[in-house]
């Protein structure tokens, strides 16, 4: 008996036809791919801890760099950041309502939460635009020295940072921006920054209320303040004057911080991208009702998926570039 | 999705009436949790900054295990792998931590190595 029975099982696994993790062919593979797309992310997080573990002492401290809020001035560390955070969970939450309304057959509601999760994502991927902006633009410039260093300026009095345009001088001299309209042999040049290195050193020295900052970072957890002598001794390095940050070099600090802050939140921003775009998809397949007629709305829940791990993975960026 | 949703969430100390109302409560327990993290960022209290464990702050540990926690949530209730069978859940939990942790662990370990290199090894970096 005991034989009859193992072999009709046996029959029917062979078969095929059962779900063994229960979940359908189109899940599981949603499913494979987020889990390898996830190994992906690890890597590139993984990588900058690896670039930060190995410059640990002079690494940028990021609520020093990302300080900004659109239409406000002043000094508001991550608070745009976690505003941003916060739209997207929001948008995973109505997603996963419109998975909810699927499942319940209400077309209506499942349109009216499909559109709320593309808005929040459209104004997430706007928001990382505009720090992208920000962060490309850069607020008060720096100087690099020889080694490749970053030294930046305090106002002695108040402890803040001071701006190149605030304490440079302007030196009467010939610079001219390399264009390609005024040279038969231009082939490429770099747009010249505000100021020269000797106008930001001209202006050091007749501003006693500036001192320099380097990239090191001390017991307390801040970056390393020079005394003046210290500063006009170490700005005789000075070999370059930055200004923003591009792939190159950036006035925050280490070079490598602005590439993997473009590497990752780029990557990442295009997963949310992708993401609009794909739920844009699925919206109007809703609409046209094509769900309606197949008889379920497991592909909002598909899409859902993607969604939510675009979500996960900000939740991971955002501790391991923001925070800690 | 499974037939049935699961709808207590802190292993059954918040019971929901719905799958709407758990949605809505995990989104509540996740804006807490970020406003926390948040709140901690900006303010950095001292006693956490001066201590460390394993050699990191003990606010970056609070941060890390405080995402894990909101890392589970979003897992479990928005991807909806509570509802899931357990040989699926763990095939997809499992592998990636692993694997994850293993490249961690060497990445890291690596990159102490050569800054102690750079630190101690009579390589100038900074000249």
């Amino acid at each position: 008996m005991d034989s009859t029975v193992a072999t009709s099982t046996e029959e029917s696994v062979w078969g095929g036809g059962n779900r063994p993790l229960g979940a359908s062919y189109g899940k599981l593979m949603m499913w494979f791919f987020i889990v390898s797309d996830a190994l992906t992310f690890s890597g590139f997080l993984a990588s900058y801890g690896f670039s930060r573990f190995k410059f640990i002492e002079t690494w940028p401290i990021a609520d020093e760099v990302f300080t900004h809020v659109p239409f406000f001035h002043g000094n508001f560390p991550m608070y745009y950041v976690a505003f941003m955070t916060f739209i997207l969970i929001m948008s995973s939450v109505t997603m996963v309502l419109a998975v909810d309304a699927g499942h319940k057959m209400m077309k209506n509601k499942t349109i009216l939460y499909m559109f709320l999760t593309i808005i929040g994502g459209a104004i997430f991927v706007g928001s990382q635009a505009w720090e992208w902006a920000t962060f490309i633009k850069g607020d008060y410039g720096a100087l690099e020295t020889r080694g490749g260093r970053i030294l930046q300026f305090v106002k002695a009095d108040t402890g803040e940072r001071a701006a190149l345009s605030d304490f440079s001088k302007t030196l009467p001299s010939e610079r001219v921006d390399h264009e390609s309209k005024n040279g038969v042999w231009f082939y490429k040049g770099e747009a010249l920054p505000s100021y020269t290195v000797n106008e930001v050193t001209e202006g050091l020295k007749s501003n006693p209320n500036i001192l320099i900052r380097t990239e090191t970072i001390n017991s307390e957890g801040e970056k390393t303040l020079l005394t003046r002598e210290e500063s006009l001794n170490k700005i005789k390095d000075a070999k370059l004057v930055v200004e923003g940050a591009n792939l190159i070099r950036n006035e925050y600090g280490s070079r490598l911080f602005a590439d993997f802050f473009f590497f990752i939140t780029g990557f990442h921003g295009f997963h949310v991208f992708s993401g609009v775009i794909i739920n844009i998809i699925i919206f109007f397949n809703v609409i046209l009702g094509t769900y309606e007629r197949r008889g379920h709305y497991e592909m909002v829940e598909k899409v859902g998926l993607y969604w939510h791990f675009v979500d996960l993975v900000w939740v991971f960026v955002f501790t391991f570039f923001y925070l800690v | 999705m499974a037939h049935a949703h699961k709808l207590e969430i802190f292993r059954g100390l918040i019971k929901f009436k719905s799958n709407t109302q758990k949605i809505w409560g995990v989104l509540v327990f996740l804006t807490i949790v970020t406003a926390v993290e948040v709140a901690l960022g900006i303010t950095k209290p001292h006693v956490l900054t001066v201590n460390t464990f394993l050699g990191m702050k003990l606010l970056n540990w609070i941060f890390i295990i405080l995402t894990l926690v909101k890392a589970y949530y979003i897992a479990w209730d928005f991807m909806h792998l509570r509802d899931e069978k357990k040989s699926l859940r763990r095939a997809i939990v499992w592998t990636p931590i692993f694997l994850v942790a293993y490249l961690i662990f060497i990445l890291l370990f690596e990159a102490d190595y050569i800054y102690n290199v750079f630190k101690d090894g009579y390589v100038t970096w900074n000249f």
